[in-house]
Order: structure tokens, then sequence, then C-alpha cells
């Protein structure tokens, strides 16, 4: 059972769907039997940082999920802010992250270089994976993946994975061991992200 | 790279999908389910869909429908008609929606707008507006599908519309809608000036130049209905979705980068 973790935000109906979509089992839950039987996990997220955490504390599924995926190294795939809430900190917030990948997020900053664009960055963006990371599938030209954020993850490049432009170039995948993270939002990428969720998928059985 | 995004818009009338001239006129044109898996297939940016006599008919939205037709979008999907309460957004996110678009009550009660970006967050609120030329007075904004004036400027709305909260606006020319003739490129200008967040160029697309025109006035996105579901002078029923290849060469030096 792929398990969708139900902390109180993020959109896992969607993510859901794709799971059906790539068939395989998954559900939503923030039942700790569940978790703890899980296959694999998945941190969805949306909206602000700091309500984000304190969600997540709130729930009381922390240390189980730290132990699962921190101690017994069960593979685990966070979306979005389910992404930026694996880093330090973030600029968006004042509450630390769960830290288990060392980094911080930024909002996206434009002061320096002669463009225009709008915060959120929202839309369809061409993603290069530097590392040829196995949750990218070849047999495409290019990936297209669709983004909606303000914020984005400064970390080491080894743990980098994918990256996109918008502006300058920033991070929107990351892996650390059984650890990988997306910005952007694969349930929503067509056949992309069909194709990426398959990789995981394999990564996992 | 693409970042402007072209966003097939389906008019639903409870079950069926319809498609109409001047917001009148409307008819059947096939089953939702369907045609959202037909543009999956066809990789679409986007996709909106509107149910058009939910609020005339003070129905609530179909949920079990969208249900059924967000399992199939795998692609961002937008639906809008007869959301009345926060209870029926977070409903929608629930369902696997991911964004919400108000447009009659945004003006009964703009501060569901931002309650609602408050809780899901501004990029996922959208607010459309629908306006058209008035004899006296000039353009102004049209509740209830078209049916009644609010006797607001367009700008000046869609102003206090960014200020409550909104995370994109979709400005719908009912004078333009189901013509084919182009967009309204002098309001769609005068609105991504005065706006900081996303305009959608909505109503009156009849072919690619339209998109590059109204993206080059400073459309963040184009939305289109004719042009993706009818085929031919007769208007036959024909869904269709432009290649990736073409769409980013039509927006060649449009890049963001």
């Amino acid at each position: 059972m792929f398990v969708i973790i139900d902390y109180g935000t993020g959109n896992s109906g969607s993510i859901l769907n794709m799971l059906r979509k790539v068939g395989v089992e998954g559900c939503v839950s923030s039942d700790p039997e569940v978790i703890k039987n899980s296959k694999a996990l998945i941190l969805p997220g949306v909206g602000a940082f700091d309500n984000a955490i304190k969600k997540f504390d709130e729930s009381g599924l922390k240390s189980l999920i730290e132990e699962e995926v921190l101690v017994n190294k069960k593979p685990f795939l966070g979306v979005c802010l389910g992404m930026q809430l694996l880093f330090d900190k973030s600029e968006e917030g004042v509450l630390s992250g769960l830290g288990w990948i060392p980094g911080s997020v930024k909002r996206f900053n434009f002061d320096n270089i002669d463009v225009n664009l709008k915060v959120p960055h929202m839309g369809w963006s061409v993603v290069n994976s530097p590392n040829n990371s196995e949750l990218f599938f070849e047999g495409f030209e290019e990936h297209r993946f669709y983004f909606v954020h303000s914020f984005h993850v400064v970390c080491d490049p080894k743990y980098v994975i994918g990256t996109a432009q918008y502006g300058y170039e920033f991070i929107c995948a990351v892996r650390k061991d059984n650890i990988w993270a997306t910005q952007f939002h694969p349930e929503k990428s067509h056949k992309f992200g069909i194709q990426l969720f398959k990789q995981f998928v394999n990564l996992v059985c | 790279m693409l970042n402007k995004r072209v966003i097939p818009t389906l008019l639903l009338d409870n079950t069926g999908l319809v498609k109409g001239r001047n917001f009148k006129k409307h008819k059947y044109v096939g089953d939702p389910v369907n045609a959202v898996k037909i543009f999956n297939d066809k990789e679409v940016d986007e996709l909106a869909i509107l149910d058009i006599t939910a609020t005339n008919e003070n129905r609530r939205p179909n949920f079990e429908l969208i249900k059924n037709i967000a399992s199939q979008a795998f692609m961002p999907f937008a639906y809008g008609g007869g959301l009345r309460e926060l209870s029926d957004i977070e409903m929608l996110f629930k369902i696997g929606v991911e964004k919400a678009i108000l447009n009659t009550v945004a003006v009964e009660n703009l501060s569901l707008v931002s309650a609602a970006s408050q809780i899901v967050g501004q990029q996922s609120i959208v607010v459309s507006i629908d306006y058209k030329k008035t004899f006296f007075g000039g353009k102004k904004v049209f509740t209830h599908s078209g049916k009644n004036n609010s006797k607001l400027d367009p700008i000046e709305y869609a102003l206090r519309v960014q200020d409550a909260g909104a995370g994109e606006i979709i400005v719908n020319s009912i004078d333009n809608e189901g013509t084919l003739k182009g967009y309204d490129y002098e309001l769609i200008q005068d609105l991504s000036t005065k706006l900081d967040i996303p305009v959608i160029a909505s109503g009156g697309a009849g072919c690619l130049e339209d998109f590059k025109q109204a993206v080059d006035v400073g459309a963040s996105a184009v939305a289109a209905g004719d042009m993706f579901t009818f085929h031919g002078k007769h208007k036959a029923v024909l869904i269709t979705y432009p290649k990736y290849a073409e769409l980013e060469n039509l927006f060649k030096g449009q890049n963001n980068e």
C-alpha cells in the first residue's frame, strides 16, 4: 500500500487518482498502523510553510514517520510544500522544518536580474536532471512538469536531481537515500507525471 | 520552454457539456468525463470546467460528477459554478480539484475570496469576471451567467478582487464569447498592466494567432472553448488541442527565462 500522509493539508485527492492510474494500491491515511505497514509514504502539501509544519506536528505522526523514513529507510516522496518541509527552514515562516535534508527554502528573488516575472511561478517548465536520476524516464526528449510555487529549495548539489528555469535556474527535485522530493506536481503533469510515478513505483517495488 | 498556459474551458449544464454564443443558445456537445479523457491524451496545460446553470438554478455543484471528472484529469483542473460557501471549496479540494473558480459569489460576497485563499492558498482561488459593453457607461461586470448587470467596472472590481486575495483572474468578454473573432485585447492589456496576479484571457479566441496576441498584450494564460470543441464552419463537435511544438513555436520570444 502506498500511503499518502493525511495531516490536514495538501491535495491528496489528485495524488490518489494518479496512484490508481499507474495501477498501485493507495490510500490517504493518518492511521499509525496503516503508515507503519505501508510500502511507501507520500507527503503532499499546499499553503503556508508554518501552517503545514504546525499541522504535521499536531498530527502526532512525526516520530513514527521519522522512524519509518530515517531509520527503516522506507521509500518516501515529498511533493511541492511536502518537499520544502524536509529542509531546515524557510523564508516563508519562522518555524523549523523537518531537517531531513540539509538546506533552506527561499523566495523567488529577481532583484538582481532584468526580468519581469510574476510570483508564484505557475505553469509548465522543462526539468533537467543533472544526475540523471532514475526518477526521470529516459525515453522522453524532455520532461515537462506543472509548477505552482513562490518558494524554492537551496541545498548541496549532491542532493539535486532536477532543476528548472524561472528567471534563474532553481532546484526542483532532490534525492537523499530513500527520500525523493519534487517541487512540481507530477500528479498533475499528464504523461510526464504518470511516467514519474511509474518510475517511483519501480524503485519501490 | 512554454510558460504561457493554454486552457480549454468546458461549459457544463449540470451533467452534460454545452457550448453557445454570447452566453446564449447553448447546445449539447458531449459527455464531460469522456472529453476530459481525450484532453488528457492531448496533453493539455490546464482545464477549466464551469457549470453555467448551477447558480441560476440555485443548485449545489454536482460533486459526484466533478469527482468523476477529477479522477480522469491528470492536469491542473479548475472548477466553477454554484460554489457558495467555504465548505464547497474545501469539498472540491478533497475530491481532487486544485483550483476553485468564483464568479457571481465573489461579486456578492468578496470576503469568501479572502477566506478561501487563506485556507486553500492564494494560487488555488481564481475569480472569473464576465463583462460586456453597455449602452451607457462602458464595460460592466455581469453576474449569473451574464444575466445581471452588477454595474461594477471590470478594472476597479479586478483590483478589489486581487486585494481580497485571489490568485488569478479570468476575464471573459460576453460580447466576444463564441464568436471566434478574437479576444478583447484592450481590456486584457489594461488589466495585465494594473494587476500583479496572472490574467487569463477568455472569450472570442478563433485561432492560434489570437492566443499570441493576448499573450503579447500581457495575458499569462489564454482560455478558449469553441476552438477546442468545434471543427469547421458547421461547428461539428470535435475535441482538438494544438500540439506542444505548435504552441512552443507560437510563443517563441515569450519565454520567461
